[in-house]
């Protein structure tokens, strides 16, 4: 098996506050290969963002604490200096954003920002740096790309500052792109857009991609691979067949209850209920037991691990398998 | 842009006749005693009073006289443009008399805008860029103990203490740079200007690191790092240039507003500026004076508005003029 683009192993980011800590990312271990697409889904504070800052060193040292290992082509990212991190930050790890409203500098042109990056890592003049960006972002379908690379970003249309922040991110080439809700803030006919978007260019620049999102709905037809996270941790992993049709944990059937459904004659939403957990004060067992429909006693208790079920298909449940098959072909896949 | 200047400047000349206006009803409305009186002295003769009456303007209405001094201050009068007339007290036309006040005034506000810039900024900067360190609360409390001490309070002390006890500055007065030479004259002014800008640097310092550690927060600063550039250009290029624009605003009303006279800083130093030369025509109901005082004041705020407006739309690029 050849060497993972990207392998954490056991990784923990805590934020201590005067609350007490804030366990943002608990014990994560996964692996990416190279032009692998990784789809992760959760809710706000389930640690996918924060996992995934912490990949690219933007979560600031001081103010937490982090453990574990981020071994990026062989090199453990969390041990290295921000120098380091500056060489692998934009020409190996790119990032784009949520918003891309306040994701470029209003006070710069398009084209420059793109260009700086470039200049950044790469011994070129600027002319050459700026030509690069127009190029850039005709790759990314904008219009008139030399006339909108001088143009300010508050010029640009929501879905174009994003295209224009993809354009950034993939100006040299990185071998991964993390989108952490690159659609969020966008109408849902753009989503489509530059998610199409992100689809082509990864085929084009061959850069494996996580796309981190709350919307199942979303990562369902981009990704190859889909990781499921709550209050810090992977609950179910697999495939998005595996995660679609054989989902084996409760929080999942949840998200995928609450997504609407072409086809079905439904007044409501199904709403997962309760609140996402205090990830100072964790619940004991199995952090999602306080939500769970299926809760029984033991889930209080016992801490559920990722056990396999075929293949990559993992979960943490202590329901049976049996039993959970059932509720799966019962309720879930035939809930009108 | 023309189009808007233009408009902005028609703005900025009703403003000032509105401020000119409001000081004459003031002036008049409220019982303040016959200047004529003050200015006859002591031999007063019915003759006097009348003739005083006649050279000052003042057997006119008030609003005859408001309008007179306008028509001077626009065509001049006979003492030249702009027609700014006669000090009631002194009697010598104010133009000559303004215009080296101002000089003063304005090395007083510039050199203490210069210290308070350097000071209050740098202090700021540093301290945004290590929040909740010693440093940072130490100068923070600095800060708030800084905008605490009032200069009426804070330049007698700092007299006392660098003059007086341990004799490291000179006294108060002012030196003319061209008539005493560049030491004399800077030894003079180091503690008006530290004085004047102890309160302003510390209220720069902690604007400027509210500001900057907002803009540190930004999305747009995370995508900076993301870049992979240096800390050094996140925080030069894209935190200061968006962190420190709104202080553009601040200082020019600032700078303007003490152009307009450091009332208490040219008292307590003994500076012969607008400051001072307000007292006196206040204290000696000087019409004339309080009224040249206020358009000059007032000239200095309105237009300092208009640059900084117009400044702004070069600095931030999502300000337009429609």
């Amino acid at each position: 098996m050849p060497e993972p683009l990207l392998e954490v192993k056991d990784l923990r980011v805590q934020f201590p506050t005067d609350d007490g800590v804030v366990k943002a990312v608990d014990g994560l271990s996964f692996t990416m290969a190279a032009g692998e697409t990784l789809g992760i889904v959760g809710e706000s504070g389930s640690g996918k963002s924060v996992s995934f800052l912490t990949v690219m060193g933007l979560i600031n040292k001081k103010s937490a604490i982090i453990e574990g290992e981020v071994l990026f082509q062989g090199q453990d990212l969390v041990q290295m200096s921000n120098d380091e991190l500056r060489e692998i930050r934009g020409p190996k790890i790119a990032m784009i954003f949520q918003d891309p409203m306040t994701s470029l500098h209003p006070f710069y042109k398009v084209g420059d920002q793109i260009s700086e990056m470039i200049l950044a890592h790469e011994d070129i003049s600027k002319k050459e740096a700026f030509n690069r960006s127009v190029e850039m972002l005709k790759r990314v379908n904008i219009p008139q790309p030399e006339e909108r690379a001088k143009q300010f970003p508050h010029e640009f249309s929501g879905g174009m500052r994003q295209r224009a922040m993809i354009a950034m991110a993939l100006s040299l080439n990185p071998d991964l792109l993390i989108a952490d809700e690159p659609t969020t803030a966008l109408d849902v006919t753009v989503q489509a857009q530059i998610l199409d978007l992100i689809d082509r260019l990864q085929s084009e620049f061959n850069t494996a991609v996580a796309l981190i999102t709350h919307d199942l709905g979303v990562v369902a037809e981009h990704c190859d691979h889909i990781q499921v996270m709550y209050a810090g941790k992977i609950v179910e992993e697999g495939t998005a067949d595996d995660i679609y049709y054989r989902p084996m944990m409760p929080y999942t059937w949840g998200l995928l209850r609450s997504l609407p459904r072409l086809g079905h004659d439904t007044d409501r939403l199904t709403p997962i209920a309760g609140a996402p957990p205090s990830l100072i004060f964790l619940p004991d067992g199995c952090s999602f037991s306080p939500r769970c429909p299926y809760v029984f006693d033991e889930c209080r208790v016992i801490e559920p691990d990722l056990l396999p079920i075929d293949g990559h298909h993992a979960a943490r449940c202590l329901l049976s398998l049996e039993d959970r098959e059932r509720i799966v072909a019962q309720e879930i896949l035939a809930t009108p | 842009m023309l189009r808007y200047i233009i408009r902005r400047v028609l703005w900025a000349i009703l403003v000032l006749l509105i401020v000119v206006l409001i000081t004459y009803m003031i002036f008049f409305l409220l019982p303040s005693g016959d200047p004529a009186v003050r200015l006859a002295g002591k031999n007063q003769t019915p003759q006097l009073l009348e003739q005083i009456r006649q050279q000052f303007g003042l057997n006119h209405p008030w609003y005859i006289q408001y309008l007179l001094f306008l028509k001077h201050a626009v065509l001049g009068d006979q003492y030249g443009w702009p027609g700014l007339g006669l000090s009631f007290i002194s009697k010598v036309p104010l133009k000559g008399i303004i215009f080296s006040r101002i000089a003063v005034t304005a090395q007083l506000a510039i050199g203490a805008a210069i210290v308070w810039l350097l000071v209050g900024i740098s202090v700021g900067i540093l301290s945004a860029l290590r929040p909740h360190t010693v440093g940072d609360r130490t100068a923070m409390g600095l800060a708030v103990l800084a905008i605490s001490m009032p200069v009426f309070f804070l330049g007698p002390l700092a007299l006392y203490i660098f003059w007086f006890k341990l004799g490291w500055l000179p006294g108060t007065g002012y030196y003319a740079l061209g008539q005493y030479g560049f030491g004399t004259w800077f030894s003079h002014w180091i503690l008006p200007w530290v004085v004047l800008a102890v309160l302003y640097a510390a209220f720069y310092a902690r604007l400027s690191r509210s500001n900057l550690m907002e803009t540190m927060s930004e999305d747009y600063i995370r995508t900076a790092r993301a870049k992979g550039l240096t800390e050094k250009r996140v925080v030069l290029k894209h935190g200061l240039r968006a962190g420190l624009t709104p202080i553009v605003t601040v200082f020019g009303l600032d700078l303007a507003a003490l152009l307009g006279g450091a009332i208490i800083t040219e008292s307590i130093f003994n500076l012969p500026g607008i400051g001072q030369l307000t007292v006196q025509a206040v204290g000696g109901q000087d019409l004339n004076t309080i009224a040249v005082i206020t358009l000059v004041a007032a000239t200095f705020v309105v237009f300092a508005n208009l640059v900084v407006d117009i400044l702004y739309a070069f600095l931030d690029p999502r300000v337009r003029f429609d």
